[in-house]
């Protein structure tokens, strides 16, 4: 029995993260080459406007944070652990990122009811659409559920998941506390590979095309088709 | 001196009458897709009326175009940083609400309806969810003014209107109106590209037709919101903005636009200006009441060497020059100053200009009966029934002189053409006229011409394409016909 868990330990979590990562970089990038125009954020504020404020607005912000706590304690775990190391700031952390993340399941189940109730929106909802959806909602749940029931994440994610993480990186993983973590946690990770090896074949490409350029760009976008350049009299102005 | 130049419009209003062949030769070419049946890349509003979107000159709901912020210009939806934070949810952006859900009928219930005792109908069903709709709103619900005053009375040109002017424009059996048709302007200082987060939208180097490059949009929305003349429409279906192209395959391959080629009342001029991109930002900034007279001096002359030389410096075809000389948007705007840009104010530099209407102008004197032969030849302008007020809300940011002047010229004209060929004006009162409108002889001849007498290849001077420089005519658009219009190989799906 054991050694089958182990097996499926094994499949879990060295063989899926990577089919993820190589499913995910190629995708990505040749849905951007040869797909180009079907790289879009597919807003459908333009037909209901105020339930996607509220089901929207919420779930973005709160999984961006969220997310951005997940990028920190991989890349600054002994960071996090020293801030960790008083229990009034190990709370505020806490506290903090339950509520950001309790503000994403809101969100999340707002935008989900919106496109259940408004037949507008249901036009342009596809299956594909339904899919994301759900594992969406299975992975903000058990997040959620985790940071309840298996405090205090911050510092078990930084102390036993990023080791973990890291071997993945130097291609020599290693499972370490992995096999040994709860079930509820397994699941929140086997669901994120699994939304990362999904995304390039859904709509969640839009993260890809964040408009980056857009913060130092001139306001003004001329394109010539004789030139690759601009005219040499614009150059020297 | 940074010479471009720019394919470039004038509408006549005095000659719009309203019939929307414009709007329908364009639906029929481009937007007769899904997700597009909403758009009216040309559309034709009754003024005074709230047009399409509704209250799309309310730039306090819809926060369009530009302002000088501590003396520089900017976007009045976004900073950059107010574009990031809103691009979940833009809180300015109209709905197809504003605009009008678009339906058909259900008429197979004709053909298919069980027998009855009643004649079957066929009911309107939605083009977005094929569910029945009570139809509530379209493109030109006020036309004529239809639903007045709710639609008319809140137009938002007639801020600072007395109540009494106001009254003489809506009183009964004495009404006016007038027909205000409008595409894209393809501005000099366009707002929808400066507000694009992806950088998809850019205004051609050769011709100044503004684009939208479909495989870079990622529908975050901000253009809809930052173009004041609400010509950007966002695609329901694809998740892209599209807009009036003006059917820039038409052009390359020397045809007049749709709508400009369907004209019934020929009231459309095409024709390349001159203008000189290193002046765009100062002279965008300049106060409100000078914006008119800064948008023209941005005007080259075409025909002025230094400009020639610096045209040719900055890889200008000769061909296009040339073109340039004999554009008719050049006599109405530069050397008649008759035709005008609308709403300067919102700071984009409009490439379209309107020659303000005179029609109801005319008609206002006791009891309907045209004097037109007094003392104070031009008070009949200033004392119209659409007031200059008005006028000069749409097409001076609010200051008459320009507005004035022009419709001063073009009566003058009118009165000279009749005391030519009617003869119940006298000679030297129409010559004083002209005098006074700053008007001589011969260039009234030539307004009366190109206004009255135009050819086809009077109205529309397109410039030659140059094959090295269009790169559309190169890739051959038929080959892509009925595919999405835009010229690549790949039908306009949603997402994968």
């Amino acid at each position: 029995m054991t050694q089958a868990f182990r097996n499926a330990d094994v499949l879990l979590f060295v063989v899926l993260p990577y089919l993820a990562m190589f499913t995910f970089f190629l995708g990505t990038i040749m849905r951007y080459f040869k797909a180009p125009f079907t790289y879009s954020s597919l807003s459908s504020q333009f037909l209901e406007n105020q339930q996607h404020f509220w089901g929207l607005v919420p779930f973005h912000y709160g999984i961006i944070t969220v997310l951005a706590g997940h990028v920190v304690a991989f890349l600054v775990p002994r960071g996090l652990l020293l801030w960790n190391s008083r229990p009034l700031r190990l709370y505020i952390l806490e506290t903090s990122a339950l509520i950001f993340g309790l503000l994403t399941l809101a969100g999340l189940v707002g935008a989900i009811l919106r496109r259940i109730t408004v037949s507008k929106i249901r036009e342009v909802t596809t299956t594909l659409d339904w899919h994301v959806f759900a594992l969406l909602l299975i992975q903000v749940g058990s997040g959620i559920y985790v940071a309840v029931f298996h405090p205090w994440g911050s510092s078990w994610f930084a102390a036993a998941a990023t080791p973990y993480l890291w071997s993945l990186v130097k291609f020599s993983p290693d499972l370490g506390y992995m096999a040994m973590m709860p079930f509820a946690v397994k699941l929140h990770i086997v669901m994120a590979y699994l939304l990362i090896g999904f995304s390039p074949f859904t709509r969640l490409v839009h993260i890809l095309v964040v408009p980056n350029p857009y913060l130092w760009r001139k306001p003004q976008v001329v394109r010539w088709y004789g030139r690759a350049e601009a005219p040499v009299a614009e150059r020297r102005a | 001196m940074n010479v471009r130049s720019q394919i470039s419009m004038v509408f006549h209003l005095d000659k719009c009458i309203g019939c929307h062949t414009c709007s329908i030769a364009c639906k029929n070419i481009w937007t007769d897709r899904r997700g597009t049946e909403y758009m009216w890349w040309n559309n034709v509003e009754t003024k005074p009326g709230t047009g399409f979107p509704t209250d799309w000159e309310d730039q306090e709901k819809y926060r369009g175009g530009w302002e000088c912020r501590n003396g520089d210009l900017e976007l009045k939806s976004t900073g950059k940083a107010r574009t990031i934070f809103n691009i979940y949810h833009n809180p300015s952006m109209p709905t197809l609400d504003d605009y009008y859900e678009p339906w058909t009928y259900d008429y197979q219930h004709l053909f298919n309806a069980p027998e009855g005792p009643d004649q079957p109908t066929a009911r309107p069903i939605s083009m977005v969810t094929g569910e029945l709709i009570q139809i509530e709103a379209g493109p030109n619900w006020d036309d004529d003014l239809g639903g007045s005053p709710v639609y008319a009375q809140n137009d938002p040109n007639l801020k600072g209107l007395t109540p009494d002017q106001q009254q003489q424009l809506f009183a009964v059996e004495r009404l006016v109106f007038f027909y205000f048709p409008r595409i894209c302007n393809h501005c000099l200082n366009p707002a929808c590209v400066a507000a694009c987060p992806s950088g998809a939208l850019y205004k051609r180097g050769e011709d100044g037709i503004v684009l939208v490059d479909q495989k870079r949009c990622r529908g975050w929305r901000a253009c809809i919101a930052a173009c004041p003349y609400k010509k950007m429409f966002y695609n329901w279906n694809t998740g892209k903005s599209e807009k009036c192209i003006l059917c820039f395959p038409r052009v390359e391959t020397g045809q007049a636009p749709a709508c400009f080629h369907s004209c019934v009342g020929r009231i459309r001029y095409l024709g390349v200006l001159l203008y000189d991109a290193s002046r765009i930002e100062e002279l965008a900034k300049r106060p409100d009441e000078e914006l008119v007279e800064a948008h023209r001096a941005l005007i080259l002359d075409p025909s002025d060497p230094e400009v020639i030389a610096a045209a040719r410096a900055s890889g200008m075809h000769d061909s296009v020059i040339e073109t340039a000389q004999q554009s008719p948007v050049y006599r109405f705007v530069k050397e008649w100053k008759i035709a005008l840009p609308p709403h300067i104010e919102y700071r984009t530099l409009p490439m379209l200009f309107y020659v303000p209407p005179m029609s109801p102008v005319m008609s206002n004197k006791t009891n309907g009966a045209i004097e037109h032969v007094s003392e104070e030849l031009f008070h009949d302008i200033d004392d119209a029934r659409v007031p200059m007020k008005f006028l000069a809300n749409l097409f001076g940011a609010g200051h008459e002189a320009k507005v004035r002047y022009a419709l001063r010229k073009q009566k003058a004209v009118r009165w000279y053409r009749r005391a030519l060929t009617v003869g119940d004006v006298e000679m030297s009162v129409a010559q004083r006229m002209l005098t006074e409108a700053d008007c001589s002889p011969e260039e009234a001849d030539a307004i009366y011409r190109l206004t009255s007498l135009c050819t086809f290849d009077d109205r529309f001077v397109i410039p030659p394409s140059h094959r090295e420089e269009a790169i559309q005519m190169m890739q051959d658009p038929l080959e892509h016909k009925q595919d999405t219009g835009f010229g690549f190989l790949s039908g306009p799906h949603r997402g994968m």
